[in-house]
């Protein structure tokens, strides 16, 4: 499957899930499948994608979020598979998009093209629920549970747009909705609702 | 007051309820008090970047977060300080123990004891270096400030402010 089909098959099923997405190509894929408050697009800090969804995920037990994320951004810090494992919230999945190469600058092999197996990385670190998928199908199938999946993916990008947002209104945006859901947990649907065509 | 039971008291009168960490031994007891507070949930991490990184997920969730750490952890964040927190306009309370300083006995934590402020003022963010009789009101003074302009600031924590502890 190609990238682009992956993540436009975790946006389609997304619901209210938040989505956290690396940056470059990935992040621009993922505007343009589906843009909503719901998704953060990093532009930069690349890495850490894995880790503002762990974040998230433990300030927000109630919300299920789901991180994509690259193998080149994985193995730029391998830190976090051992403090997902370690805290292994219910509601959080990360699922790393494996081509094998850093495409957003050119397609430059990663170690995951060569001897290294990030499925394997994430079971010795400790993480208890490993899925290897290569289908949209089967993907799709994983995304509801914890842990981390591998999904195996072409290399090379869509032909996108850039993403027509500023980061601080990628914050801000995100924050509202966060804020929006959990009024939406009490009598707050309607409300929220018109929060949102109010904006 | 202990240098520790101040700072204790600053994040508790600044409402931090998250916080990663990187330990250093002056950090020690501190760490001890947040990780028997069960307001606070404290998330030891591998390496302080990735501090940052989960204290902006738990910031976007509602969470007021704070990253402990040595200032050698500083050299570790710089990019994502910068390219996360500074570009999305994201609040982060730093602890910092201040190695190198003045007495320090390791010769290897000299280069980044010199580099921490400049570092900091480079990079626009905010520093305060309190005393351990003001430390409670310059960590709610830090938090404040950081949640008001959208920005990391940090608490600069020299070998001289740990010596009553």
């Amino acid at each position: 499957m190609k990238r682009m089909e992956a993540i436009t098959a975790v946006a389609r099923v997304a619901g209210d899930s938040l989505l956290v997405c690396n940056l470059g190509f990935p992040s621009r894929e993922l505007f343009s499948a589906s843009d909503r408050p719901e998704n953060f697009y990093m532009m930069g800090s690349m890495g850490l994608c894995s880790s503002i969804g762990l974040g998230l995920a433990l300030a927000r037990p109630d919300r299920k979020i789901i991180s994509l994320e690259g193998d080149g951004a994985v193995l730029m810090n391998l830190g976090t598979l051992a403090t997902i494992a370690c805290t292994a919230p219910a509601n959080y999945l990360l699922v790393i998009l494996d081509n094998g190469s850093y495409c957003s600058t050119g397609c430059q092999p990663t170690a995951t093209s060569l001897k290294t197996d990030l499925a394997e990385m994430a079971r010795g670190a400790g993480v208890q629920r490993v899925i290897r998928v290569s289908d949209t199908e089967n993907l799709i199938e994983a995304l509801g549970g914890s842990g981390v999946v591998l999904a195996q993916v072409e290399a090379g990008n869509a032909e996108v747009p850039v993403i027509g947002l500023s980061p601080k209104n990628v914050t801000s945006r995100f924050r509202s909705a966060i804020r929006l859901i959990l009024d939406s947990d009490g009598d707050g649907t309607a409300k929220a609702i018109r929060k949102i065509s109010d904006e | 007051m202990k240098p520790s039971a101040s700072l204790y008291a600053g994040l508790k009168h600044a409402g931090i309820d998250f916080v990663t960490s990187v330990p250093c031994v002056n950090l020690g007891p501190l760490m001890k008090l947040i990780s028997s507070d069960t307001y606070i949930l404290h998330l030891p991490v591998t390496r302080e970047e990735e501090g940052v990184g989960i204290c902006a997920g738990a910031w976007m969730g509602g969470k007021k977060p704070a990253l402990m750490m040595q200032n050698s952890g500083l050299g570790n964040s710089i990019n994502a300080l910068a390219s996360l927190d500074l570009l999305y306009g994201v609040p982060l309370l730093l602890v910092i123990s201040h190695r190198g300083t003045s007495g320090e006995k390791i010769s290897a934590q000299v280069p980044m004891g010199r580099l921490t402020e400049p570092l900091l003022s480079a990079m626009g963010i905010p520093f305060i270096k309190p005393s351990p009789e003001d430390a409670d009101g310059a960590v709610v003074e830090a938090w404040r400030t950081a949640e008001m302009k959208g920005t990391p600031v940090a608490v600069l924590l020299d070998l001289d402010f740990w010596r009553q502890e």
